[in-house]
């Protein structure tokens, strides 16, 4: 009899079988590589589920995991799932406060986190939270005199006495597993209102992780780096569910900082990453290029044109000009593959990138020197799979095409629809919000507006509650603004203001690390964030930018009106801390304008300086204030281009 | 928090009468104070007060005129540096003391020097003892690494580093000779308030994990109130107080001395 491979418990059995000494998951620690062969996981995992169940850990309930990628993190949500629990991995980086909302929600009664740090954040919590009752810990570091938590090490123990004592539980536990049961909860981010709970099944999972990895030919010899927060589902599905139904290795790196490094150590095959990744390190390449030698400059300067002309068709197989082609090999050689190398890009396969809209020059930038990347579209309720870009058929300003067993529908709208195996059972005690969002067809409405283009590949405008209309009933499309704007690696972030208005203004903030370099370069002395900011000079480096961005936007049809007529550089940075952003840093738009409501007037009435005072929540939970007087600065623009009648 | 986990236990070094002079200038007169162990000790005073003298004295860097050095309960007349670094003693420097062309790793190594037995021939040829002997040294040095959260500049060169991180990488330094006394000069002096609340918790941390006693200079008031055990106040090379943090606050001399007034 075939065996069912319907469970993510089930697929790790079969790994071990099938691939016992083959490496499964890897970690720096104390600067050498440690590997855990898939035979060694499946004992891990043995072991720590029958610990959870010595401490009454069972069926239907929930596990909140919470911490930085650790191979122990991931194990134990095998392991919660081979009980036919629930694991609910939770953002590490959010404060207690923000915990207590999730932890009530999910009725959370056992946490098994990483370190001190989370400890402590759920120590905070736990009055406010009255069922947590078992907290276990993975790094004992400073925890030596705490009371009340567990170590994983003791948690281990009691798992392997359980398991001497019934040496058949788990493997009964395993065969009770059904692939609809629900084998993950991952909380929205909540760019509006309150966070849901998505209650993912083993299907879904598996369909997202089969279809993908079909389409890009994913082997188990293939590696990934896991660095992605737990609780996004873009990681859920490459480094969990790909992970156990492909069979490859899975690598965690050393600390949050060492990322980079560790990137270039491993040389992962296949990697996927947000836009804001691949800005940041393009932004670091530039930087180190402004410090080089002029030799050097113009090195990288000619084969970065060369590239950006015809890179990214040689990448695709298109035909191009002998002659270019042996230029770009030489640039290949000199320029092209080193700095594949310094990305830790040499040895990849398929990049992609989602989350968030990334700009066509930063996208094409990295195809043009040879690196595979491709754009994919979903979300939290769909595993994080809806449409894939094929090898050879990318394209910068769309997603790609449906993807295996997706099916794609246009809402007259404008809302992209999608159904298929991969969707959501349900939101998490919100039958509400499941019936607003799956229809009678069994349709989920995404809440983004786009269109299938002639290519059939689908492309994105924007959330679709966030499209309006200018007071001259010209579309605004906030996202598509804010996105041009953000590929100036000295713009961190945007946001758009215009819907209902008569012209369209924009709230910035720079990126202090591209920024401070060209201050530094000019000899231009600052204190901080909030000092450089208000500068003359980086206005006016900012108004450069702006009117480049005017200058597309006046040569496209339709949106001339959407040109950015008055900017301010904001005092402070957008941060989720002060609920500016979400935990994925996205803007949340309508609490940035009731927050800021002083400044968007400001911009408005014309005023030319403004003074704005503002809380700020420190890292420690304390919260100082931020006072400064901003300038408001007119940008230029353009009439609109003739081509507009096209 | 808990502050000291461990129990403070008994005194380990006591200085009895330490008077110390440059020429005419008496830098300290008839100290007397002692440290016990697993505490977190502070020595304070304004600038001139005779603090860093005072480190120096204990771990042999200046030999007093007069007094004794009572350590583990042997009389000492005064240490050299190597015999301090050889009982256990460890210590940073207000101005930064590492070899700036050397990268982190290669720096910290530098303090398991005392824990190298092995011959340099054997060690050039590396076979054997040699070989074991480093892998064991280095493997301690990356858990204070991993203890001091220091691994994305592992093989960084510390000339390239932020004051900040050159600070922590000393204190990687001295912990690598796995200290039983650690004398910190001023290791918060020039840093901003994330780097100091960092550096405190690291040396609560060392304090607590290694069970590290603490003997440390610093003029943040803030820092030495939350951190310390015990604290001795010097002024102008005399002790003006001596006694726990509340004790200090309430001390009328230490005031005087701190806010000034008409000598």
């Amino acid at each position: 009899m075939e065996e069912r491979l319907d469970t993510f418990p089930r697929l790790l059995l079969h790994h071990a079988r099938k691939r016992p000494d083959a490496p499964a998951t890897r970690e720096k620690d104390l600067g050498i590589w440690q590997t855990w062969t898939w035979r060694q996981v499946a004992d891990e995992v043995r072991a720590l589920a029958c610990g959870l169940a010595a401490e009454g850990f069972g069926r239907g309930m929930h596990l909140a995991i919470v911490g930085d990628n650790r191979p122990r993190l991931y194990w134990a949500m095998i392991a919660a799932e081979a009980l036919g629990g629930v694991p609910v991995p939770m953002y590490q980086d959010a404060p207690a406060a923000e915990f207590v909302f999730v932890l009530n929600d999910a009725e959370i009664v056992y946490a098994l986190v990483e370190d001190q740090e989370q400890v402590d954040k759920l120590l905070e919590a736990k009055p406010q939270v009255p069922t947590l009752a078992h907290i276990y810990y993975d790094d004992p570091r400073g925890l030596r005199n705490y009371e009340g938590v567990t170590s994983f090490e003791r948690l281990l123990e009691r798992g392997r006495d359980f398991d001497r004592a019934h040496p058949g539980f788990f493997d009964e536990q395993v065969a009770l597993g059904r692939g609809d049961d629900v084998s993950g909860m991952l909380y929205t981010s909540g760019t509006t209102g309150r966070p849901k709970g998505v209650r993912q099944t083993h299907d879904a999972f598996i369909a997202a992780a089969r279809g993908s990895a079909e389409f890009d030919r994913l082997q188990p010899s293939d590696n990934v780096l896991s660095y992605l927060p737990m609780a996004w589902v873009g990681d859920h599905l490459f480094s969990y569910a790909q992970w156990l139904y492909v069979g490859f290795t899975i690598n965690c790196p050393e600390s949050g900082d060492t990322v980079m490094i560790d990137l270039r150590e491993i040389g992962p095959t296949y990697y996927f990453a947000p836009p804001r990744i691949f800005e940041n390190l393009l932004t670091q390449v530039m930087i180190r290029m402004e410090d080089a030698g002029p030799i050097k400059r113009w090195l990288f300067r000619h084969f970065i044109g060369l590239a950006r002309r015809c890179g990214a068709e040689i990448l695709d197989g298109k035909p191009v000009a002998p002659g270019d082609r042996l230029h770009y090999a030489l640039g290949n050689l000199l320029v092209y593959g080193p700095l594949r190398n310094v990305l830790g890009m040499s040895r990849i396969r398929v990049a992609y990138t989602a989350g968030a809209a990334i700009g066509p020059d930063l996208f094409r930038f990295y195809r043009s020197i040879g690196i595979n990347l491709k754009q994919l579209y979903g979300s939290t309720e769909t595993c994080a799979y809806v449409c894939l870009q094929p090898d050879g058929g990318v394209k910068l300003d769309s997603v790609g095409i449906a993807a295996p067993g997706v099916e794609l529908r246009i809402a007259d709208s404008g809302e992209v629809l999608v159904r298929g195996p991969m969707l959501l059972k349900e939101y998490y005690k919100r039958p509400d919000a499941t019936a607003e969002s799956i229809d009678a067809a069994g349709y989920f409405h995404t809440g983004d507006a786009g269109y299938v283009d002639e290519g059939g590949q689908l492309r994105i405008i924007d959330r679709a509650k966030d499209v309006g209309k200018l007071a001259t009933g010209a579309l605004f499309a906030p996202n598509y603004i804010e996105n041009k704007l953000k590929f100036f690696p000295h713009i961190k972030e945007a946001v758009a203001f215009g819907n209902g208005r008569d012209r369209v203004c924009a709230f910035i903030n720079i990126d202090v690390g591209s920024v401070g370099n060209w201050a530094e370069r000019r000899g231009l002395p600052y204190s901080g964030y909030t000092d450089l900011a208000a500068k003359p000079e980086v206005y006016g480096l900012i108004r450069e930018c702006v009117e480049t961005v005017n200058a597309q936007l006046a040569a496209e049809p339709g949106l001339a009106d959407s040109q950015v007529r008055r900017f301010l550089i904001l005092h402070k940075e957008l941060d989720p801390d002060d609920d500016e952003l979400t935990r994925t840093r996205k803007v949340r738009r309508g609490f940035v304008e009731e927050k800021y409501g002083v400044l968007i007037d400001a911009l408005y009435s014309g005023r030319k300086v403004q003074h704005v005072e503002t809380v700020v929540k420190f890292e420690d939970g304390r919260s100082g204030l931020v006072a400064a007087d901003l300038r408001i600065e007119d940008a230029a623009t353009l009439p609109a281009q003739p081509a507009k009648a096209a | 928090m808990t502050t000291s986990a461990r129990p403070i236990g008994d005194v380990i070094l006591a200085l009895e009468h330490i008077s110390l002079s440059f020429g005419g200038v008496n830098a300290l007169s008839d100290i007397s104070f002692d440290v016990r162990e697993h505490e977190v000790r502070a020595i304070i005073g304004p600038n001139g007060a005779g603090k860093s003298s005072m480190l120096n004295v204990i771990n042999g860097v200046y030999r007093a005129q007069q007094g004794t050095i009572l350590w583990r309960g042997q009389h000492r007349h005064g240490m050299n540096p190597h015999d301090a670094a050889a009982a256990g003693i460890a210590r940073t420097f207000q101005n930064i003391a590492l070899f700036k062309g050397m990268s982190v790793l290669d720096n910290i190594l530098t303090g398991r020097n005392l824990k190298m037995k092995v011959g340099f021939l054997e060690q050039a040829i590396w076979i054997g003892r040699a070989r074991r002997e480093e892998l064991a040294n280095r493997a301690k040095v990356e858990e204070i690494i991993d203890f001091l959260e220091i691994q994305h500049i592992r093989k960084t060169p510390v000339g390239r580093l932020p004051y900040g991180l050159q600070k922590r990488v000393e204190l990687a330094r001295a912990l690598a000779a796995e200290p039983s006394l650690l004398l910190l000069d001023e290791p918060m002096a020039g840093m901003n308030v994330e780097e100091k609340q960092d550096m405190c918790r690291f040396i609560l941390d060392v304090n607590e994990q290694y069970g590290t006693t603490i003997v440390l200079i610093e003029h943040d008031m803030g820092v030495v109130m939350d951190i310390s055990d015990r604290v001795v106040v010097l002024d102008y090379g005399r002790k003006i107080g001596d006694g726990d943090p509340a004790e200090i606050r309430g001390n009328q001399a230490v005031i005087d001395a701190y806010l000034g007034v008409a000598h």
